[in-house]
């Protein structure tokens, strides 16, 4: 039995390494000036970045990112851990800034703005670019604190009717209203994880964000919950830039319109999620798709 | 022989039996392929023997402590002439006494009646006796243990368990002692209280507004009977700790606060033990400031704005005493806030939120359960506290709620109470313990709710 299974993994290895051989430009080492596959740009962006580096203290995170989001659209980034997808996704809201020691350089713009020209208001930013944890993180409050947490901060109820009416549509499109209807002013903590994570989309909603970064955003919960985000996600996607994280491929195949693939640090491929799921154009990332590390 | 040289001698039994155990248990191991082949470890055998050896003697000890001198006694008695007995137990205590006193070469033996004479050499012989069988006994009984231990090693013999189990027990035992001796005290204190409120019933010490516990020290003196009424006390201690709270609450929150969200790593390493160092501080030396520096200065700086404070008054034991709490509320704080998780924070700021927002709205409100346990912790702290109240409190028990007067607090009195002469039964003494577990019974409850209030705290996040 173990002979024969070593034997298949073997001439499994044989034929890669010979596809390898096949494609000498691009091989697994990663070159210094390596220039990332696929299609990284958008005539129609949201966000652009440009030669971004990411540095923790002396330690380079993120190598020479190059890439668009286009308006409205769910890209993924995928890779394995620790290559730095959460760093590059927290740079999009300055989220780094709460680091001691984390740098970022290099140029990255919303509609043209750069948001880390040193007059932009962070506050303003956050407001505009929400985010949903890998863990989530209602805060102790009942369920309409959490959803009125951001529009409170921001000004953006004059009366309670307001405010109540921004909850109630938040809650609707993260489609959690008619789950929590009744249990408003019972604390958000009670939920279920899956509830919990859609409270989350809920409150990121609130304020009307453009865009949404979504850390691996169904990590914590079970199938069930997660297939009812992925659910969401598509129908945010409607009204909503999403930059979804995820350590799961078929999520990303699922949800996505382009997928980014990351790998130490440095953007490898972005293709058409269905193109780097079927023709992967660099060895890495099929590498990746195909499972041989992760 | 003394009893402190039998100590040391069973102790160095036990060690010689655990020395030849262990060396026992190797010579039977090397033979078969060393120590793997031993059921335990030879340190486990050692242990055994060792315990063989010193458990039932010590026990034997124990017994002799808490029985000989009752056995003697009785012995001693009942030796004696019927008519040296005296028939009142004050009386008896008094011949009894003598006789020990004569015993133990306290009193001279000139001059006293032959019989107490014979009694207290029939003591001593009796004593001198007991001390020597004593010894005999637990040397005899140690070496039997020793060697029972000694015999029953054998390289499959479990000592481990056996020595974990005799710990485990002996743990146990410990844990018990702590707990009753605790038990012991609370029941002494509630005794000798309800005795008090024999002489003084309870509603009038409880509701009383008059305390005056001025009583005559002899019955055939003249004088006042003592008034006992607690409000006065129990409104000065509310006095004092308010003032403490009102100093300590906001400067340790605050500071708490700052070394949590806002101090960078080097300011923290520096700045929490200093906090530490300061509740390091012996409480005598917080009184003497208060009542040395603080109170003076606060007469002086209140006759320049023409208010009248008095030279003892409860704003500067208040205050110095606040200080005090400072460190023991920020350090209280500063962990529950660093107990929130960094992720309620991530979410704050990801929402646009600014860092003091983020403390206001989300930190402090979900720290708040534990904050609160905190200062309730420390309330029943600057309740019982009682070196400072006593340096700088002063003695009149007025009824007031301005901090410019003095006032007295319950600790303050139970140490006036209990210093210089007393009688034990007065009600001026047990007026003390009638104080002690009132004030036993508020912190109690105060610390109660509040490690009920910091364990629910605690679950939030689990
Ligand atoms: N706060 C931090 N301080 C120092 N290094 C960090 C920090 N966060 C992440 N890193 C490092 O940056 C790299 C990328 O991490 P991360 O972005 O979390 O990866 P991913 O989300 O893809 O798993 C890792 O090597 C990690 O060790
Ligand atoms: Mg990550």
């Amino acid at each position: 039995m173990n002979k024969v299974d070593q034997s298949t993994h073997k001439s499994k290895e044989n034929t890669s390494e010979q596809k390898l051989n096949s494609s000498p430009k691009q091989s697994l080492d990663l070159d210094k000036n390596h220039v990332t596959v696929g299609k990284p740009f958008s005539d129609d962006s949201k966000m652009t970045m440009r030669n971004v580096d990411v540095f923790y203290a002396d330690k380079q995170a993120i190598y020479d990112v190059n890439l668009d989001i286009a308006k409205n659209e769910v890209i993924a980034m995928i890779g394995p851990s620790g290559c730095g997808k959460s760093t590059f996704l927290r740079t999009l809201n300055r989220m780094n800034d709460t680091v001691d020691g984390c740098r970022v350089s290099g140029t990255i713009a919303m509609d043209g703005e750069n948001l880390y020209a040193p007059k932009l208001d962070v506050v303003e930013l956050r407001a505009r670019v929400g985010m949903v944890f890998q863990k989530p993180n209602p805060f102790p409050k009942s369920i309409y604190e959490n959803v009125a947490y951001g529009a409170k901060i921001h000004g953006l109820a004059d009366s309670r009717v307001d405010l109540d009416e921004i909850v109630e549509n938040s809650l609707r499109k993260a489609s959690l209203w008619e789950e929590v209807k009744e249990r408003l002013h019972q604390p958000g903590t009670g939920l279920s994880g899956g509830q919990q994570q859609r409270l989350c989309i809920a409150r990121a909603i609130a304020v009307s964000p453009e865009v949404i970064l979504m850390d691996e955003p169904c990590s914590a919960l079970d199938p069930i919950a997660t297939a009812k985000i992925e659910e969401l996600i598509e129908e945010l996607s409607q009204n909503f830039t999403i930059a979804i994280v995820t350590h799961s491929m078929q999520q990303a195949a699922r949800v996505s319109h382009r997928t980014a693939y990351f790998h130490l640090g440095k953007l490898i491929e972005v293709n058409p999620t269905e193109q780097v799921f079927t023709l992967p154009e660099h060895q890495l990332t099929e590498a990746y798709i195909t499972g041989r590390f992760g | 022989m003394q009893v402190t040289n039998i100590l040391f001698l069973l102790v160095g039994l036990g060690a010689f039996g655990y020395y030849l155990g262990r060396g026992r248990s190797l010579a039977m191991a090397n033979p078969l392929g060393g120590i793997r082949r031993l059921h335990s470890l030879p340190s486990y055998h050692g242990m055994h023997v060792a315990l063989w050896c010193l458990i039932p003697s010590l026990i034997l000890l124990g017994l002799w402590f808490i029985f000989a001198d009752a056995v003697i006694n009785n012995l001693v008695i009942s030796s004696l002439e019927p008519a040296l007995l005296p028939p009142d137990s004050a009386g008896y205590n008094l011949v009894f006494n003598k006789i020990n006193n004569i015993a133990s070469g306290v009193i001279k033996e000139q001059g006293q009646p032959l019989g107490l004479i014979e009694a207290a050499q029939y003591m001593d012989s009796l004593r001198t006796m007991s001390r020597w069988s004593l010894t005999l006994l637990l040397l005899t009984v140690s070496l039997f243990g020793l060697a029972w231990g000694q015999r029953k090693i054998t390289v499959d013999f479990r000592a481990r368990p056996a020595v974990e189990k005799v710990m485990q027990n002996m743990l146990f035992v410990c844990a018990c002692l702590a707990i009753f001796t605790t038990l012991g005290i609370v029941l002494s204190v509630l005794f000798e209280s309800i005795q008090f409120f024999r002489s003084v019933p309870l509603y009038d010490f409880v509701f009383g507004l008059d305390w005056s516990p001025q009583t005559a020290i002899r019955e055939d003196q003249v004088g006042s009977s003592g008034s006992f009424g607690a409000i006065p006390l129990f409104v000065g201690t509310l006095l004092v700790s308010a003032v403490a709270m009102f100093i300590a609450v906001p400067i340790g929150l605050m500071s708490a606060i700052y070394l949590a969200e806002y101090a960078g790593k080097n300011v923290r390493t520096f700045a929490k033990p200093a906090l530490e160092v300061l509740a390091g501080i012996p409480t005598v030396v917080y009184g003497f400031f208060a009542a040395l520096t603080v109170a003076p200065f606060l007469r002086n700086l209140g006759s320049d704005f023409g208010l009248a404070i008095s030279s003892e008054s409860a704003l500067a034991a208040g205050g110095v005493m606040g200080i005090m709490i400072i460190p023991f509320i920020s350090s209280l704080a500063d962990d529950v806030i660093t107990a929130v998780p960094q992720s309620m924070r991530d979410g704050s700021l990801a929402m646009g939120a600014t860092q003091s927002e983020t403390i206001r709205r989300v930190v402090i409100p979900a720290a708040l359960p534990g904050i609160v346990g905190g200062i309730m912790l420390a309330v029943s702290r600057a309740i019982g506290e009682t070196m400072i109240v006593v340096m700088a409190a002063g003695m009149a028990a007025n009824l007031t709620a301005n901090p410019l007067e003095s006032v007295t607090t319950v600790t303050v009195q139970i140490v006036t109470l209990l210093t210089g002469d007393q009688e034990f039964d007065s009600p001026k003494t047990l007026a003390a313990f009638a104080l002690g577990l009132m004030l036993f019974m508020v912190t109690l409850v105060l610390n109660i709710v509040a490690l009920h209030i910091v364990k629910k705290y605690r679950e939030q996040y689990e």
